[in-house]
């Protein structure tokens, strides 16, 4: 992907007036010395395509199925998930936050966006919308419907709003009957809507239909 | 700052719309944003509480009509043009006006990975013991800053039970002004629904919010 992200743009012509800004921007300051081109498609190709909800999947099925990392991950989950190679920029301070049949955990940001990019990526457009970052913290409920989640009325929503550099991860309920599974089959079926708490876990019949992923 | 950004609790923005299969990127420019906004922060030397003041005190109007990257591009263009590394006129005309500023240090390829694998942790060494622990019940203050703050309104003046202590952190109100980082005992303080919205509420939901020690008081 290196170096080829403006192969497939259009002509200039048809570029919004965003598009045409964003270009003429880029070009300045590379031109002014301030950033370097090599840097900006390394920075790109990493969030595209290194970066990513599958991630934290494979935190969340470690978590299931190793109950010494789940400990480790309690204690101190920034140093348990660095054991997976998992770390840096907007993840310097992850918590994770676990799923109980009594406890349905739900992460927002009302302020901005914040989200650990680590375990799950760059957030979907859902996430850094004014309708989720408004109604997350007052009508929990009614946001989990919209994502067809409808839990029961005496179990807590607890919602967390990353107002500070901390970033939470949902380790959501380990599905039923998946004990013989491994690490790798597990993975499949934590979606990123599961890890952020505005979904569940897949059983394995649904990761099987969806092609096991988002 | 009692800004639009400050989304907590207002209604009537509609539903919350997935997308299915979302790419990454929805254009090729947002990419550019991504990648410039990261990359700038080298000879900006700006930080993220000052990244994030540029963005939320854009209009209100330009905030609320603008997408998430059209948000971030407005707030770079803020943040250079206020340290003069480009001008108001060569950011309308994407034309070099002025020599370039002598700038520290940019951003080389071979150092992308091992700046974003390290990133910015925010915790400091505590000059003083922490005033509340896990238990404590504390009343998030009635505070209306003119700058940046990431204490938000819909749980001023509310009470709430210290649930965990995170360490000394950095403080936003100041780090985003350049005032330094001033760091202070972080807390994850758990609110009652019913405490935040009234007796409609669920009595079982509760909202779970990070707040630093100068933002509470004891309750």
């Amino acid at each position: 992907m290196s170096g080829d992200h403006h192969d497939h743009d259009h002509d200039s012509s048809e570029l919004s007036p965003t598009a045409l800004r964003v270009r003429a921007l880029e070009s300045l300051l590379v031109e002014k010395g301030y950033v370097e081109q090599a840097a900006l498609d390394k920075l790109i190709d990493t969030y595209e395509h290194k970066v990513g909800p599958r991630n934290g999947a494979r935190v969340v099925a470690r978590a299931w199925s190793d109950p010494a990392y789940l400990e480790r991950l309690r204690e101190d989950a920034t140093a348990a998930i660095a054991e997976l190679d998992f770390t840096g920029r907007q993840g310097e301070h992850i918590v994770i936050v676990e799923n109980t049949p009594d406890v349905h955990n739900m992460v927002v940001c009302t302020l901005c966006s914040c989200y650990p990019w680590p375990v799950l990526g760059l957030p979907p457009v859902w996430y850094k919308s004014p309708p989720y970052r408004s109604r997350a913290v007052i009508d929990p409920r009614g946001v989990l419907s919209e994502f067809g989640v409808e839990l029961p009325e005496e179990t807590e929503i607890r919602v967390w709003d990353s107002t500070a550099e901390v970033r939470y991860l949902v380790i959501p309920m380990r599905p039923d009957h998946t004990e013989g599974l491994d690490e790798e089959a597990l993975a499949a079926l934590v979606t990123r809507n599961a890890m952020i708490g505005t979904g569940i876990a897949l059983s394995p019949e649904e990761a099987c239909a969806e092609g096991g992923g988002e | 700052m009692n800004g639009v950004h400050d989304m907590g609790g207002m209604q009537d923005f509609g539903p919350v719309v997935p997308e299915p299969n979302e790419p990454i990127f929805h254009a090729d420019w947002e990419r550019q944003v991504l990648a410039l906004t990261l990359a700038m922060a080298a000879p900006g030397g700006w930080n993220i509480d000052m990244s994030r003041h540029a963005r939320e005190s854009l209009p209100p109007a330009q905030y609320l009509s603008s997408s998430y990257y059209q948000i971030w591009l407005a707030g770079l263009e803020k943040l250079m043009s206020e340290r003069g590394l480009l001008t108001g006129e060569e950011i309308e005309t994407g034309r070099a006006a002025e020599p370039p500023k002598s700038v520290d240090r940019i951003l080389k390829a071979e150092n992308v990975a091992g700046v974003l694998a390290s990133g910015t942790p925010y915790e400091r060494p505590a000059d003083e013991p922490a005033r509340f622990k896990t238990g404590d019940r504390v009343r998030a203050r009635n505070l209306h800053p003119e700058g940046h703050t990431r204490l938000v309104r819909y749980v001023r003046g509310h009470a709430g039970t210290i649930t965990r202590v995170h360490g000394c952190h950095v403080f936003p109100d100041a780090s985003a002004h350049g005032l330094g980082e001033r760091a202070h005992w972080l807390y994850s303080v758990r609110f009652t629904a019913r405490e935040l919205w009234g007796e409609e509420a669920s009595a079982r939901d509760t909202v779970q919010v990070d707040l630093w020690e100068p933002y509470l008081e004891p309750a």
